[in-house]
């Protein structure tokens, strides 16, 4: 065993911290960028500006074909890019979905000429995609979406309603998954597309979190028109291109939020119970320990994937645990961060919080974090499917035409 | 990046499992557990044979110098297996304490036979309840002469010899090694039968000091060993992981099976987290053991933190899992859920380690 690089490994690691030496400001010493609370006009800028500074050099799109201004590299240099970047304080949040996502989704299934004219643009961050999947009654049953598309000449016409879409407001285009049959069963009638985020017809409203942020809309479709030559996989195939999104999804997600168990260290040892620094409370160092523990654990396994990636393997569904574990762990870790304030902890203005008030808003966000991207639950079925074969649920709705399937909330 | 076991250890690691699965049987584990034999001493033979005791003791001490790795590898299959031998407290304490702190001459007195199965070792340091403590050590050295009880002591009863924390003649405690041969000892009832635990009381025991004294080779020692009882630990939950599916997947209720049941799903999930947070920890801990590294008292008590919650939690939802059958004597699922509480108590619980990480944090903030 060894923490080693292979040698091209270490020189692509070499190359990618001197780009980001040259060109981006490092986290040491700065305040701690906290989980945004959406993307504002000015962060649009500054993503922009970045996106296309890192696509010329050559940093995005790692493991993407050469013909769209990527690498062909292995996926662990992907990994290494990453690991560096996350010691630079640079601008996140408008680019992960659609190139985690979209485009591989685009990449899978779209016409030659398609992939001409959209991936380049998305790699330099001029355009930017969201993902439309999500629906009031599709949200961990995903594929009991309602949103309809009629067929009407060339064009498809696109009637309903999509929810907790990132970032929709600011993007140019967006994949999308409907309903083209109700009268099949759920996973069969449904089809995929790719659609201008500008048509005719779509309304985008901000949902106001009960963080206060509003990173995710409502997107309401009324008669909005695709062309059939936008279809991504055949009439009918709509949940098996969507699985591809998916499979993307959960590596995409799953950034390591703040506070980290180091954060309740340092709170400990500032704080005080019984007149002693915290730290030295029995019941304290245990909780401490326990969240050290699994840290290190998701770390230490986040290095096993790499090696697995770096001998030509492909990681499975066991990368669930990671969103799994430190979701959890965020909100958990929020929450007795602020009961060692007492009182104290409720207050958010930034001259008096403690930390940067990283644990307020932690606790506030952290609900999100465990059912974002997959609900706990939901993990919990994969890992349990995927990796150790139980057996799927009993269906009640399978091969029931799904106009007599009851959905949503009744 | 290779942070996972090389083809040569893997391979280890198929032929130990074969081996364990052929020759340590639940039925094999059962005659200790119903008293028939007090360890499983033809298994011993044959393990001794194969160098596994010896794994990690270069070859100049008869070791096979397979290094740590290796003796992680089979650590994780001796918990796998529930194995009835005094394998832990020969390999991972009593030879280790040796090789780390005894001079030349005691290492080349006790490890070859260490190795090669002709002593079986132990380690004395528990005075009856209460977790590591310098404090706590009454057991007493004077003009070489050791006096004191100590219980419970693992696979004390079967011993040739054994290590022993005891004051030494400034009251440090500090690390001995002595003959059992004439001390009086008592078989112990436990939790875990399939596990010998004795209680030895020196009476002007003749003693040798290991090493040049003091608490911090007590520690080390078991720092060492933690990581080693870790990979049991994880053998161990990996094996309750293991039967808990099979089952769930052969048990119908209400016309399904019950694996098909998102609460046994999510309890399933969960232990599968525990079990591979844990083993990556081990891994570390490996890591850290062959290269000898600095952060070694870290890696080990994280490890230790981590498969002691993975083995409690995979051996009681397995139970879980099983139902009625489960607490049954004939299922074998007790003969896990009474070794992770062996393993889980024997060198210091989870408080002990998780304060003790906490310690090794700040030391390390310090610094």
């Amino acid at each position: 065993m060894d923490f080693n690089d292979t040698k091209e490994e270490a020189a692509f690691r070499i190359e990618a911290r001197a780009f980001l030496a040259a060109n981006a400001e490092p986290k040491a010493g700065a305040k701690p960028v906290l989980r945004q609370s959406g993307v504002d006009q000015q962060a649009v800028e500054r993503c922009k500006a970045w996106q296309a500074k890192k696509a010329d050099a050559g940093f995005a799109g790692l493991t993407w074909p050469k013909r769209f201004g990527g690498r062909e590299a292995s996926p662990i240099l992907q990994v290494i890019y990453n690991q560096e970047e996350d010691a630079f304080v640079v601008p996140r949040g408008l680019y992960e979905i659609g190139l985690g996502m979209c485009i591989p989704t685009m990449m899978a299934y779209a016409q030659p000429e398609q992939l001409d004219r959209y991936v380049k643009p998305a790699l330099r961050g001029e355009e930017v995609w969201c993902q439309l999947f999500s629906e009031p009654a599709g949200g961990s049953d995903l594929a009991a979406l309602r949103t309809r598309a009629e067929r009407d000449g060339d064009d498809w016409v696109i009637n309903g309603q999509k929810i907790w879409t990132s970032g929709a407001h600011l993007s140019d285009f967006g994949i999308i998954v409907v309903r083209t049959d109700p009268n099949l069963p759920k996973h069969e009638g449904l089809t995929f597309f790719f659609l201008d985020m500008k048509s005719p017809g779509i309304d985008i409203r901000p949902i106001h979190q009960m963080s206060g942020a509003r990173h995710f809309n409502e997107v309401f479709f009324t008669d909005v028109r695709v062309p059939d030559s936008q279809r991504l996989g055949a009439v009918g195939q709509g949940w098996k291109v969507s699985l591809t999104t998916l499979m993307n999804e959960r590596l995409a997600v799953g950034d390591v939020q703040r506070p980290e168990v180091d954060d309740l260290l340092e709170l400990s040892r500032k704080l005080r119970i019984d007149g002693k620094p915290a730290i030295q409370n029995g019941a304290v160092r245990e909780k401490i320990a326990e969240w050290h523990a699994r840290s290190q654990g998701l770390k230490f396994t986040r290095f096993r994937t790499m090696t697995a990636l770096s001998k030509g393997e492909t990681p499975g569904p066991e990368n669930s645990i990671h969103k799994l574990v430190n979701a959890s762990k965020l909100q958990d870790i929020a929450s007795y961060g602020l009961d060692l304030m007492g009182a104290g902890g409720l207050v958010i203005d930034d001259d008096l919080a403690e930390a940067y008030a990283m644990f307020q808003s932690a606790l506030l966000s952290s609900p999100s974090s465990r059912i974002a991207g997959g609900s706990d639950e939901i993990l919990r079925n994969i890992i349990a499917e995927r990796v150790l074969g139980m057996p799927s649920d009993v269906r009640v709705d399978k091969g029931k035409p799904f106009n007599q399937v009851p959905t949503g909330r009744r | 990046m290779n942070f996972d076991f090389s083809d040569d250890l893997k391979q280890l690691r198929d032929q130990s499992r074969r081996f364990l699965s052929e020759r340590c049987s639940p039925a094999v584990v059962r005659r200790s557990l119903d008293g028939q034999e007090v360890y499983a001493a033809d298994l011993w033979r044959e393990i001794a044979e194969m160098g596994w005791i010896g794994a990690a003791i270069p070859e100049e001490f008869g070791g096979a110098g397979l290094g740590y790795e290796g003796l992680c590898v089979l650590a994780e299959e001796m918990g796998r297996a529930v194995a009835p031998v005094p394998f832990a407290s020969t390999a991972y304490l009593a030879a280790e304490a040796i090789l780390t702190a005894g001079s030349d001459a005691q290492r080349r007195e006790y490890l070859p036979k260490l190795a090669d199965g002709s002593l079986i070792g132990c380690l004395a340091l528990s005075e009856g309840s209460g977790n590591p403590d310098p404090a706590a050590i009454q057991a007493r050295v004077v003009g070489g002469r050791l006096t004191g009880a100590k219980w419970p002591v693992a696979d004390g009863g079967i011993a040739d010899i054994a290590v022993i924390v005891a004051r030494d003649e400034h009251r440090q405690p500090s690390l001995f090694v002595a003959s059992l041969a004439d001390v009086r000892r008592r078989d112990l009832t436990t939790l875990d039968p399939t596990r010998n635990h004795a209680r030895l009381d020196f009476d002007a025991t003749p003693v040798q000091p290991l090493g040049s004294g003091g608490w911090g080779s007590v520690q080390r020692v078991l720092d060492r060993a933690a990581i080693l009882f870790a990979f049991e630990q994880v053998g161990g939950a990996d094996a309750c992981l293991r039967m808990a599916c099979e089952y769930a997947q052969e048990r119908f209720a209400f016309g399904r099976p019950i694996g098909s049941f998102q609460a046994i799903k999510h309890k399933l999930a969960d232990m599968y987290v525990a079990l591979e947070l844990a083993r990556s920890n081990a891994y570390y801990g490996a890591w850290a053991l062959g290269a000898d590294a600095t952060d070694l008292p870290l890696a080990a008590a994280t490890a230790r933190v981590s498969a002691t919650e993975a083995f409690h939690l995979a051996s009681k939802e397995n139970i879980q899992t099983h139902g009625g059958v489960g607490f049954t004597w004939a299922v074998d699922c007790h003969l896990y859920y009474r070794r992770s509480k062996q393993l889980g108590l024997t060198i210091g619980s989870a408080p002990f380690w998780k304060h003790r990480l906490v310690d090794l944090l700040e030391t390390r903030n310090a610094a």
